[in-house]
């Protein structure tokens, strides 16, 4: 019962955070309403006895995406309005057209696939975190060194990219620096 | 009683969501917002079919998306700050440059 009443309210919650960050003009808007949201799906976990992706979801999104986002805030001008302007009208029919198709296919998937067998099931009286982790390290331990590696290429670039020249637009011009011995 | 299908009406609903988003944005930090919605959403449906089955591989996927998303935003946002400097702005039409 508990259940169906969470289900309903986290939906409802969802999908209304999500449409503010997809309709809002303001770009602070758009970002609390994501960072809302993140942490209501967060909320699925928990319900589907994912604690463990759940904490993560919080950590991860709420807690590092969005502190980036925030942080590349500072860069852009976040106080004026976004400007929206639809040109072309066919792409938007033709997005539209494959994404109702792909809809309909991952609606179908569980009718189609009946006899499916799980390849890795739970064990009796293991805990979702320890699952994860014995899954983890065994089955998909190539993946992971894969996914640390791609983390630290994403790290390095994100510096190089983002502080290159940088201390040449945060640090006072020579010029600037005469102006203000003059006021002196 | 909680579905799997009710589960994966949700998701297909909230991808809908990132996927207008996707479609009638043009500042591209709105772009990057609609992107982790569509990520999220497609989460939601993995641990969902995880749950719904008895099977872990859902839950581990919906892992390597959500590091997949971290190191984009990262090199995302570099580039956009990078753009930013250079053109003043983070509008898809300043991209625009060959204009076809």
């Amino acid at each position: 019962m508990y259940e169906v009443i969470a289900f309903y309210i986290f939906s409802i919650l969802t999908v209304g955070m999500f449409g503010i960050v997809v309709m809002s003009k303001n770009a602070l808007y758009a970002m609390s309403a994501l960072a809302g949201g993140m942490i209501f799906i967060s909320g699925f976990f928990f319900i589907l006895d994912a604690e463990f992706l759940g904490v993560v979801q919080i950590v991860v999104y709420s807690g590092a995406i969005m502190a980036l986002y925030a942080f590349g805030m500072m860069f852009f001008d976040t106080t004026r309005d976004v400007s929206e302007k639809m040109r072309s009208k066919k792409i938007a029919y033709t997005l539209s057209t494959l994404s109702a198709i792909l809809i309909v296919v991952i609606l179908c998937m569980p009718l189609v696939s009946e006899n499916i067998q799980a390849s890795y099931p739970a064990i009796e009286n293991v805990g979702n975190v320890q699952m994860v982790g014995l899954i983890l390290f065994t089955k998909y331990l190539v993946p992971f060194e894969l996914a640390a590696i791609m983390l630290l290429v994403a790290m390095i670039s994100g510096i190089v990219l983002a502080s290159k020249r940088m201390d040449e637009h945060l640090a006072i011009e020579e010029d600037d620096l005469e102006d203000i011995k003059e006021l002196r | 009683m909680i579905t799997l299908t009710h589960y994966l009406i949700l998701t297909a609903l909230l991808f809908a969501v990132g996927l207008v988003g996707v479609m009638r944005r043009t500042n591209l930090l709105m772009l990057f917002f609609s992107t982790e919605i569509l990520l999220n959403a497609v989460n939601i449906g993995f641990v969902a079919v995880s749950h719904y089955y008895g099977d872990f591989t859902g839950q581990l996927f919906a892992f390597f998306i959500i590091a997949v998303a971290a190191s984009e935003v990262a090199v995302g946002l570099g580039l956009l700050i990078l753009w930013y400097k250079r053109n003043g702005s983070v509008d898809l039409n300043s991209l625009q440059m060959m204009k076809g």
